[in-house]
């Protein structure tokens, strides 16, 4: 079963921790990505801060163009701020490897994915 | 845990001060109420950990706790008497994101004070609204903490004797006010980009912190291109900073800098930014700086440099902001494209507005140099060491110096 460990947390806050908190939390992902890569393919993505964003709202009239707007509008709460998915045997082994990036400035959510193309795939 | 939890505080510091200080009207109260919100965090948090919304608790914790101190202090009757429908009970939740906007840029506008020279200014900005210390801030300033300490005193003053509407602006003051802040943020970078003299090339913090302040722009402003295009800039050149000095600290200039050390994280985040500002279609003058600034990221070495883009863009500038320094910009891009001979005439019109400008110098030096003419560029040089360069820039130009003796010396 493929599993996300999806990443939540608020953009700037690690960028405003002290440098040895800055890489311990360096070194969790380094390690994750170093176990991951040991067993197999793996997906993970950093996403840049939502000021770098732009919508795609969905049109407001039937058979119009999408609305493309500039937000993100400012919302203070968490962000979802990058994933990994790769294939783990269980949910005891996918919360295994979620708890070697966990930090006290992010919430980790680990959801099986129901399906998946690309570099990793589920068929 | 406090280091975790600082962090969070610093994130959320300039919004909450912002809204506290719409709520109390007054910013001795907001910092205080906040700073004893933060203190009772580091206890509640560490026992129950972070809530999901730090913001709300924070400031709903603040408030009560600014109420406490009101009611005991003795400004309460005055403040209290003034404003007594500001103290209805204040929602839990986070206020809504068009409040918070015009909160923030309250809280920085009140910063940039007519009156205040623009260095207090933007210390006064880091002292109230990001919460450096005052020590921070004055090594950030090259001066002693008891200096800093009386021109943020002052100040403080000087910008609570100061009435800004608490109204919601109009559209126009509004973008009055974001042009004011805009401009001391970009201040702020340059300050610790660029200091004026001195043993230090730069002040990391001041260039971190504007970006700072720059990214909550472009969060609470996601519609406005120039912010956008603010941030993009001072990315750009904030990515330079590792290859701006050489290991014996001696300033490296642009087309001498090891391109690979330019911090791709904040080149490609700048990208991004430059482009959605591009899509919102208003060119103004930090859309083109930014552009210029990028057109150097894209290019892997200095003749890959599209020159005429940049000459161009400097052009567009100088019809918006038609100063010398820019005029000055312009003419070095030309001499890419024309040759040192074409910039070092377009040069002479600006010697008298430039006289104690050392980059001029230090410009015109390096053409003379170009077109062997050493004795000049040697005289061009020396009139830069005497317009005090940082210690960095002085060890650049004591090398060109020696080149051109040398080149004396063979002839």
């Amino acid at each position: 079963m493929i599993y996300a460990i999806t990443i939540y947390g608020e953009p700037g806050v690690f960028e405003a921790l002290p440098k040895e908190r800055q890489d311990e939390v360096m070194t969790g992902h380094g390690a994750l990505q170093e176990a991951l890569k040991a067993r197999g393919e793996f997906v993970s993505m950093k996403l840049m801060p939502p000021t770098s964003a732009v919508m795609v709202e969905p049109a407001k009239i039937e058979g119009a163009a999408p609305l493309i707007t500039d937000g993100p509008f400012a919302d203070t709460k968490e962000n979802f701020l990058g994933f990994y998915a790769a294939d783990f045997k269980n949910l005891d082994e996918a919360l295994k490897y979620a708890k070697m990036i966990s930090s006290p400035i992010a919430r980790l959510e680990v959801r099986p994915v129901a399906w998946a193309g690309g570099a990793i795939s589920s068929e | 845990m406090s280091d975790w939890l600082e962090a969070t505080f610093a994130q959320q510091r300039p919004r909450a001060i912002a809204a506290l200080t719409r709520v109390f009207r007054d910013i001795d109260t907001a910092e205080e109420a906040f700073a004893d919100a933060c203190l009772k965090a580091l206890t509640v948090w560490s026992q129950d950990g972070a809530p999901r919304d730090p913001l709300a608790w924070l400031l709903t914790t603040a408030r009560n706790a600014g109420l406490d101190q009101l009611r005991k202090s003795q400004r309460r009757a005055a403040i209290l008497s003034r404003h007594t429908e500001a103290f209805q009970p204040m929602p839990a939740e986070t206020p809504d994101p068009d409040e918070m906007r015009d909160d923030v840029l309250r809280l920085l506008f009140i910063c940039c004070h007519p009156e205040l020279d623009r260095r207090d200014q933007i210390a006064i900005a880091l002292r109230i609204v990001v919460g450096l210390s005052v020590e921070e801030i004055a090594s950030g300033f090259l001066v002693k903490p008891k200096t800093m300490e009386q021109r943020i005193t002052r100040a403080k003053k000087k910008i609570t004797s100061n009435p800004v509407a608490f109204e919601t602006p109009n559209p126009a003051e509004r973008g009055a006010r974001l042009g004011e802040v805009s401009l001391m943020i970009y201040l702020m970078f340059n300050e610790g980009w660029s200091t004026s003299a001195g043993p230090a090339q730069m002040r990391l913090t001041l260039c971190e912190e504007a970006i700072r302040l720059s990214r909550l722009l472009v969060v609470l402003f996601p519609a406005m291109g120039e912010q956008a295009a603010l941030l993009a800039f001072l990315l750009l050149q904030h990515a330079r900073r590792r290859a701006r000095m050489d290991a014996d600290g001696k300033l490296v200039a642009l087309d001498d800098q090891d391109r690979s050390l330019w911090d791709r994280a904040n080149t490609s985040e700048a990208t991004v930014l430059l482009q959605k500002a591009e899509r919102i279609g208003h060119r103004g003058p930090y859309v083109i700086q930014a552009a210029i600034a990028a057109a150097h990221a894209r290019a892997g070495s200095p003749t890959e440099t599209d020159w005429a883009f940049i000459e161009s863009h400097y052009a567009a500038l100088y019809a918006l902001q038609p100063t010398a320094v820019v005029r000055l910009n312009q003419i070095a891009a030309q001499a890419k494209l024309y040759g040192p001979h074409h910039a070092l005439k377009a040069m002479e019109g600006l010697a008298d507005d430039l006289a104690t400008y050392r980059w001029y110098h230090a410009m015109r030096a390096g053409l003379l140099q170009d077109i062997g003419d050493h004795k000049a560029a040697i005289a061009a040089f020396e009139t830069v060491l005497s317009l005090s360069p940082t210690t960095p820039e002085r060890a650049a130009v004591a090398e060109k110096i020696d080149l051109s003796k040398k080149e004396l010396g063979d002839m």
